[in-house]
């Protein structure tokens, strides 16, 4: 066996440079399995997305023609789009979706970071009554009480019932809180020494040090707060109040007659208009992708292997 | 707290630690004040000295209180006849009533056995998927490859399920792409997204869409952290791919998949409630009633809060019993779980 293992020519291992010399050549039948459970799980989640933007910049003719959907628009008109914006009901619920997710984000992130500052290092009690705390939040207090809480606070039909309950989340909380303890106290010591006090110490030292760790947090909440669509289910009622993922929830999913509402004259909406809808909530998700990717797989792995 | 008890612990947490991301010594531990040290600081004088940080923890602890702990004390409607104008405080007592009301009704009974049975699809189907990816992704040699492929994978996962939803209609919906197309070849369009028979797999074939990727993550983590040199001296010893798999790489993951299990197991009667108030309408409520979509349409739309709140908190004990039963198992087996891992 250790023959076969070592008598590789030199030609195999300059055509694969990287293949480990113990590891034996990969059958064809191996690959052709791998790359078509890749290649078959790509493709499900490219063509959707290719469809749905194609067919919000079809026009109307080839949509005829093509029954409905088209997969590239020969044509590419943005004709949807501008009967979209004419109403005033996707305006404002992108608009109420950008406020919430922009004071969501910044609410959450103070909680989040002066949080996870104040219990990275031991005060008056130490770690047991934090870890306590963090393993009740493994659990939910349930849908009817925070729903009665949000009653309670006069918060239906506020964007805040849209806001707070968002503002701190039990993981993120423990991404960034890895995060900080992981910065050597002898940095806080000597910012103390040279008479800084907590909250100056917090915003000179700790965060500048913790940017890429911020930001990652932040997307996280901003992509939480943009796609939330239940608590706008449970809380709000009036229609000018709806974020984009419940307008989308009933006019594209549900397909209710939705379309006067958005102060659309022409039912049935064409596929293109409702299409429309969908990337308008898709496309800030897409722009911030890449800034997501490049990120949180350390974060997650930080705080997956930290709990 | 000083800091001579702290230090003691940090020895072994920082052995414990599989593969700290940070790198984490024993020495740079959480930065202990040096006036710490100083013995025997009277409570109010260590109350003083951390006056600013226990401000800090001001706003978090106020939303925990507001949004956490008091909603879950509200459970206690669960126990009341309660009526909103009342409040909790003037409604009436009922006991156990709203449970005995509850297991009598036979919508809560089904939705309750159908919570579970979905809930059993999710966990021998859902769960070794992204195991699967992973172990693809991880043999990947081309790193470009792999790249352009985890950037498509973790994707979905950023998408709403509304979003989610809207693509799956649009895609296999009564007329969405693939029944046009069935159409146009002059076959029967297949009804995936109505049909309550079928939804048991379309809700998997969703949640696999969205998360399988994501989920990979940390597979591939836990793969990076297993010694290449094992591998090597298997391959040296004569142990073909398989055996390598089954005799290193599974081991190797071994906790990382009792770990996930346990949270997937804790949270498995949620099953997935977005997913199901997005489709309940399509499917109906036979298939797609959950003890979640149950305390929405009880208590919220239907405004019956005791008996909502009584369907919410037996879900809750349930929940809070698998994780407990889950983690004992996992003792059992010598995997640390969750707790042994929270106790750190």
């Amino acid at each position: 066996m250790a023959t076969t293992l070592f008598t590789k020519k030199p030609r195999e291992l300059s055509y694969n440079p990287k293949r480990p010399v113990w590891k034996e050549k990969p059958s064809a039948l191996y690959q052709t399995v791998k790359a078509v459970v890749l290649i078959v799980f790509s493709l499900s989640i490219l063509t959707p997305i290719l469809l749905v933007v194609s067919t919000s910049l079809a026009d109307t003719e080839q949509l005829v023609k093509a029954g409905g959907f088209v997969l590239w628009p020969e044509r590419p008109t943005l004709e949807a789009y501008a009967t979209i914006f004419k109403g005033p009901m996707v305006l404002q619920s992108l608009g109420v979706s950008m406020l919430v997710t922009a004071v969501g984000t910044i609410l959450a992130l103070f909680v989040t970071i002066t949080m996870a500052y104040a219990t990275s290092r031991s005060v008056l009690f130490g770690r047991p009554v934090i870890l306590a705390v963090l393993f009740t939040l493994l659990f939910a207090p349930g849908l009817i009480p925070s729903f009665l809480m949000i009653r309670q606070l006069g918060l239906l039909d506020s964007l805040w019932s849209l806001i707070l309950p968002g503002i701190f989340g039990a993981f993120n909380f423990v991404v960034m809180r890895s995060f900080f303890m992981n910065i050597p106290g002898e940095l806080i010591e000597s910012a103390r020494i040279d008479g800084a006090n907590d909250w100056q110490i917090l915003w000179r030292i700790v965060m500048p040090l913790s940017k890429a760790v911020i930001a990652v947090v932040g997307l996280f909440y901003a992509v939480g707060f943009w796609n939330s669509f239940f608590n706008a289910l449970l809380y709000i009622n009036d229609h000018s109040k709806w974020p984009i993922q419940l307008l989308l929830r009933n006019f594209v999913v549900q397909g209710s007659g939705a379309a006067d509402q958005l102060g659309i004259t022409t039912t049935p909406p064409p596929q293109s208009i409702q299409m429309a809808v969908v990337v308008v909530a898709l496309v800030p998700i897409l722009m911030v992708y890449p800034f997501l990717q490049k990120h949180f797989a350390k974060g997650v792995i930080t705080g997956a292997v930290k709990g | 707290m000083n800091s001579t008890t702290e230090q003691a612990p940090a020895l072994p947490e920082a052995r414990r630690v599989p593969a700290p991301a940070g790198g984490k010594s024993p020495g740079s531990g959480p930065g202990k004040r040096k006036r710490n040290k100083v013995p025997q600081q009277s409570f109010r004088s260590r109350l003083r000295r951390d006056k600013q940080m226990l401000l800090m923890m001001v706003p978090g602890v106020a939303f925990l209180l507001l949004f956490f702990y008091i909603p879950i004390l509200g459970n206690v409607i669960a126990f009341q006849d309660y009526q909103p104008y009342l409040g909790i405080g003037d409604s009436l007592w009922v006991g156990w009533q709203n449970f005995v009301d509850l297991f009598g009704n036979p919508d809560f009974i089904h939705a309750f056995w159908n919570t579970l049975y979905l809930a059993a699809w999710q966990l021998v189907f859902l769960f070794p998927v992204p195991l699967v990816l992973a172990l693809i992704v991880d043999s990947l040699i081309s790193t470009r490859v792999r790249r352009i492929f985890q950037s498509i994978a973790y994707l979905p996962h950023f998408l709403s399920w509304v979003l989610v939803i809207a693509f799956f209609q649009q895609m296999l919906g009564g007329a969405g792409f693939v029944n046009n197309l069935l159409r146009d070849w002059g076959m029967d369009p297949i009804p995936f997204m109505t049909n309550p028979e079928t939804f048991p797999v379309m809700v998997v074939v969703q949640m696999i869409w969205k998360d399988a990727g994501w989920a990979m993550i940390i597979f591939l983590a836990a793969l990076a952290s297993i010694d290449a040199s094992l591998y090597e001296a298997a391959a040296a010893d004569g142990a073909g791919r398989w055996r390598r798999m089954w005799h290193i790489t599974l081991p190797g993951l071994r906790p990382v998949i009792v770990l996930l299990l346990i949270l997937r197991i804790g949270d498995i009667l949620s099953v997935g409630f977005e997913q199901f108030i997005l489709q309940r309408d399509a499917v109906g409520a036979g298939a797609a009633e959950v003890l979640d979509t149950f305390t929405y349409y009880t208590g919220v739309v239907g405004g019956g809060w005791s008996s909502g709140a009584a369907a919410g908190l037996a879900k809750g004990v349930v929940s809070a019993l698998l994780i407990y039963g889950a983690n004992k198992l996992a003792h059992r087996f010598g995997e640390d779980g969750i707790f042994a891992k929270q106790a750190r």
